[in-house]
């Protein structure tokens, strides 16, 4: 068992640089420079270059990158050139918002998924089978941004329920019994509006488990010892099938930071995703290598996260 | 010279393990067999399932890697049948266990059978289509079938177009790997008995393997039982079956069923006996491992795999 | 005579296939005795599964007709959860592949345990361990103190089938169905599983039905046995009548085409034919004599039922009265070519 998470953690570290390197090249082949559009015509040119020189980024690329994983390594990860601050720091709080929006957006697609999933599984081929698998197609189908904008306008601005930007009511005392209630308050209408679409494929997963499940030979052993219909469903197969589910949380952490970069932008809410979106326009290159690190980071211990519930949950492969 | 010739044949299976997945160990799946065919006859290798005894028949076609040990065909090394000259390749094919999960579901007939003949012959369109359904008439297939998918016919008319197949390019040799253990008693008898016909028609050569002794006994000439990777007794049907010497195969022979209910009675007894032999001398017939010593022979045709004496 | 504990009364059980009803077990009455051993023998499709499950209630999408009386109880006719105080308890049931029929991410001893469980609330947690131990013994496994706590994929074929009959016998049932217990397994197993089943059931003093496809199995298990061909049995006689005198021309056609590791036999005899699917099955007249053309039509009756020919020996038919084998040779030259 430990054996197997080591392993599997060692294979991240490759992971992890291949990735990085991607990310610093792809940035490097990004067209202009943070200087780009940013200085008046007036400026001499030979200036910028002398910026540009004692920035580095005339160093071949190799170096560069060097510098950088250095620093990251460190946990410094540059200077936002647009923000004069650290990035570190600016990321700080975001990434915080992030974690909470990505939390709210997990318990909320599970709280669809699984009542859902199982009802459809246990009761497949029947109306209310065919209600639940058509809302999966309805949710396979809508692009996120554009039912997040409609939710945004009939419960934002139309029903005026919730809060249409941000993450805080301005001029809160941090750790106030309001200033939570605040916090939860500005993300109910992101994360639901989120979990209602990407809970579709959890859905589905859960009820294909447990049809296939329904018909191994094993309930059929469950059924003969007398177990009731209850118990064969609680024991035998929702056990069985949610174990797969559990497998999956990793994976859905990997679908959350698409979705999130899609919800923060629409909804104004200061997260990684709208950071990185902003960090693109305004071509701030240390800002976006970061946000796009860290995003990767996190599908890969997302993975490395599935492997090993999955390697707890399932004695075929906890053996081993 | 005999038509096949398997000498110390060894295929192992690397165990990776350990943080980095390195290989850690092997799986002996087979370790050390050496028999000969005659040209004409039946051979059967029998055995549980880990014998090895299908990883044999795979490992002589090509479908596992050997990874020591030679295989002669017809006086040609054909150890690395792959990159042999496609004359051994032609001359030696297989029929599979399973008629239902071997045949592509989404091919018709026609091309299933034509397959072969596309590998290796170059033949016109009318020529192709006169061979394939000379060939489902020879399997006892109507000709008009040959544009039907595997799933309208039934199991034994599925194992029979497997053998068209196998039997397309006229080969000298046959691995039949559990050919009818899928099948009805009657549809058994009916691919057996097919199998014997054109066995004396094409002038074929088979190694049959199975672990149904019945069928071995029914089909073949001289016998070979493997376990654990390794040869225990080799012998003629006879020699194996009225005087097996390793207890390993007394073992097998006494677990038979027999089909006489009024010998139930002396058959428990005497597997009773049996088992308490095999417990009794298990170290005399196994090594430290157990593992099967080297043969040794006991007749002209019987060889028993017995510690060297002295 | 031997007391009665399963009677089957005119049992059909249908599967739909687009909108329509076609029976698998076909109008089928039989008993069971106490302290016998039942088998019931065929081909894949003649429906012997099927009567199985029917008498287990495992059939979910199947429309069951006709009784089952065990110990005059009709549990065809009961709800769910009365059966679910009979099935488990009075009746086990061994499945043909131990791999998938255990769940796989259970405990070995915990799936026992439940069998326990689920009829005995009352028992205590150890009380229920011990007697999960004891069975484990009972059933010849080895060191039961660890396999208690192991994974079905952890064991081999042969305890995972041990494991499944101490399942089955946990609560001592009357009546034991082993659905092809040994098919899975290879031969030196299956000894040992046969024999295992045979000291149970003279310590447990239960009636066994055993389904099996393989004569060998019947010859050294059985002491009655009943031939099912297409939905229906075309013979039933205890084992040594059948093996000695087998009459219906299907029993004989059956038997001779086994190939046997006791007797010479050149070429082995072949049913003529393929078993009918369960839409195309003839259910007008003989349903045999689509297989034996070469006999005349007339010797089959137009609504064959089974009847007692010598005490406790029952045939289908009167076809077997007139059939013989055709020619072998020529038989052989018309189906090959």
């Amino acid at each position: 068992m430990w054996k197997f998470t080591l392993r599997r953690t060692l294979i991240m570290i490759p992971q992890i640089i291949v990735l990085s390197l991607l990310i610093f090249v792809l940035a490097q082949l990004m067209p202009g420079d943070a200087l780009s559009g940013q200085i008046g015509p007036d400026v001499d040119p030979e200036r910028l270059d002398e910026i540009r020189e004692e920035m580095g980024w005339n160093d071949p690329w190799y170096e560069q990158y060097a510098s950088w994983m250095g620093g990251v390594v460190k946990g410094d990860l540059g200077d936002s050139f647009r923000f004069k601050m650290p990035v570190s720091e600016l990321i700080g709080q975001r990434m915080v918002n992030t974690f909470w929006l990505s939390v709210a957006t997990l318990i909320l697609t599970y709280l669809i998924a699984i009542p859902l999933g199982i009802a459809s599984g246990r009761y497949n081929d029947t109306w209310r089978d065919q209600l639940i698998t058509g809302y999966t197609y309805v949710g396979f189908a809508t692009p996120l941004f554009i039912f997040a904008l409609v939710m945004l306008w009939i419960f934002g601005f139309k029903l005026g329920w919730f809060p249409t930007s941000g993450s805080i009511t301005p001029g809160l005392e941090p750790g106030t019994f309001e200033y939570l209630m605040s916090k939860i308050y500005h993300l109910i209408l992101p994360a639901l509006s989120m979990a209602l679409i990407t809970t579709y494929s959890t859905i589905q997963y859960l009820r294909n488990e447990i049809v296939d499940t329904k018909h191994k030979d094993f309930i059929l052993t469950a059924r003969a010892k007398g177990a009731s219909e209850s118990r064969v469903y609680n024991r035998h197969i929702l056990r069985n099938s949610l174990l797969p589910i559990a497998a999956f949380f990793g994976f859905e952490i990997t679908g959350l930071i698409g979705g999130s970069i899609f919800i923060e932008n629409i909804f104004g809410y200061p997260g990684m995703g709208q950071l990185l979106v902003e960090s693109i326009t305004l071509r701030d290159y240390t800002v976006l290598t970061a946000t796009t690190l860290l995003f990767g980071v996190a599908s890969i211990l997302g993975a490395l996260l599935s492997d090993i519930i999955l390697s707890i949950v399932d004695p075929r492969i906890r053996i081993k | 010279m005999s038509y096949l010739e398997v000498n110390d044949l060894r295929v192992h299976f690397p165990i990776k393990g350990g943080v980095f997945g390195r290989t850690v160990g092997h799986i002996k799946a087979v370790d050390g067999v050496s028999f000969s065919l005659e040209k004409g006859k039946t051979y059967g290798l029998v055995g549980e399932s880990g014998s090895g005894k299908t990883t044999t028949g795979r490992a002589i076609i090509g479908l596992n890697n050997i990874t020591s040990g030679k295989v002669m065909f017809d006086g040609v090394d054909i150890t690395n049948i792959k990159r042999a000259k496609s004359d051994a390749r032609k001359n030696i094919q297989m029929i599979f266990q399973d008629p239902y999960s071997s045949l592509n579901p989404k091919k018709r007939v026609f091309d299933i059978v034509a397959e072969p003949l596309r590998n290796f012959e170059n033949l016109t369109r009318s020529e192709e289509r006169k061979r394939v359904q000379e060939l489902m008439e020879l399997v006892g297939l109507s000709p008009e079938s040959i544009l039907k998918y595997p799933h309208e016919f039934s199991g034994g008319q599925r194992q029979r177009i497997g053998i068209a197949r196998a039997i397309a390019l006229k080969p000298k040799l046959i691995i039949a790997d559990e050919p009818v253990s899928a099948l009805d008693v009657s549809v058994q008898a009916q691919v057996l008995n097919f199998m014997k016909e054109i066995q004396k028609e094409l002038d074929l050569t088979y190694l049959f393997i199975s672990h149904d002794l019945g069928v071995i006994k029914h089909m073949c000439d001289q016998i070979g039982i493997m376990y654990k990777g390794r040869y225990v007794e080799e012998g003629t049907a006879d020699d194996i079956f009225t005087n097996p010497q390793h207890i390993y195969t007394k073992r097998l022979v006494a677990a038979i069923p027999d089909i006489d209910p009024n010998k139930r009675e002396e058959k428990r007894v005497f597997r009773e006996e049996v088992k308490k032999e095999y417990e009794q001398s298990y170290n005399d017939y196994f090594d430290e491992e157990g593992l099967a010593y080297k043969l040794q022979p006991v007749s002209d045709t019987h060889l028993v795999a017995l510690p060297e004496k002295g | 005579m031997s007391e009665k504990l399963l009677e089957i009364k005119n049992l059909k059980t249908s599967f739909r296939i687009k909108d329509d009803y076609h029976a698998a077990v076909d109008n089928l009455s039989l008993t069971v005795n106490k302290n016998e051993v039942l088998a019931i023998v065929g081909e894949s499709g003649c429906g012997k599964s099927a009567l199985a499950f029917s008498i287990m209630g495992l059939h979910t999408r199947a429309k069951i007709d006709g009784d089952i009386l065990f110990k005059d109880k009709n549990i065809a006719k009961m709800s769910s959860s009365e059966f679910n105080k009979v099935r488990g308890k009075d009746i086990g049931m061994i499945f043909q592949d131990p791999l998938t029929s255990l769940n796989p991410l259970m405990e070995v001893g915990e799936q026992i345990g439940e069998t326990l469980y689920l009829h005995n609330k009352n028992m205590s947690k150890t009380d229920r361990r011990e007697r999960v131990l004891d069975l484990l013994n009972k059933v010849g496994i080895p060191r039961a103190e660890h396999v208690i706590n192991q994974f079905p994929h952890e064991l081999s074929g042969g305890m995972r089938q041990r494991v499944m009959i101490a399942m089955a016998i946990a609560n001592k049932p009357e009546l034991l169905i082993a659905d092809e217990p040994t098919t899975a397994l290879d031969v030196t197993i299956q000894s040992q599983i046969l024999d295992l089943i045979n000291k149970l059931k003279d310590d447990m003093d239960s009636g066994i039905i055993l389904i099996t496809h393989d004569l060998g199995v019947v010859a050294e298990m059985a002491d009655r046995v009943a031939v099912m061909y297409a939905g229906e049995i075309v013979e039933i006689a205890d084992v040594k009548t059948l093996f000695e005198n087998p009459l219906h021309p299907y029993t004989r056609s059956l038997l001779n085409s086994v190939p046997n590791a006791n007797s010479e036999q050149e070429k082995l005899h072949v049913i003529q034919g393929i078993v009918p699917s369960l839409q195309n099955l003839p259910r007008e007249g003989c349903r045999f004599s689509t297989r034996i053309p070469w006999i005349d039509q007339a010797a089959h009756e137009e609504h064959p039922t089974l009847k007692e020919v010598a005490p406790g020996h029952h045939v289908r038919c009167t076809c077997y009265k007139h059939f013989s084998f055709p020619d072998e040779s020529k038989e052989e030259q018309h189906v090959l070519s």
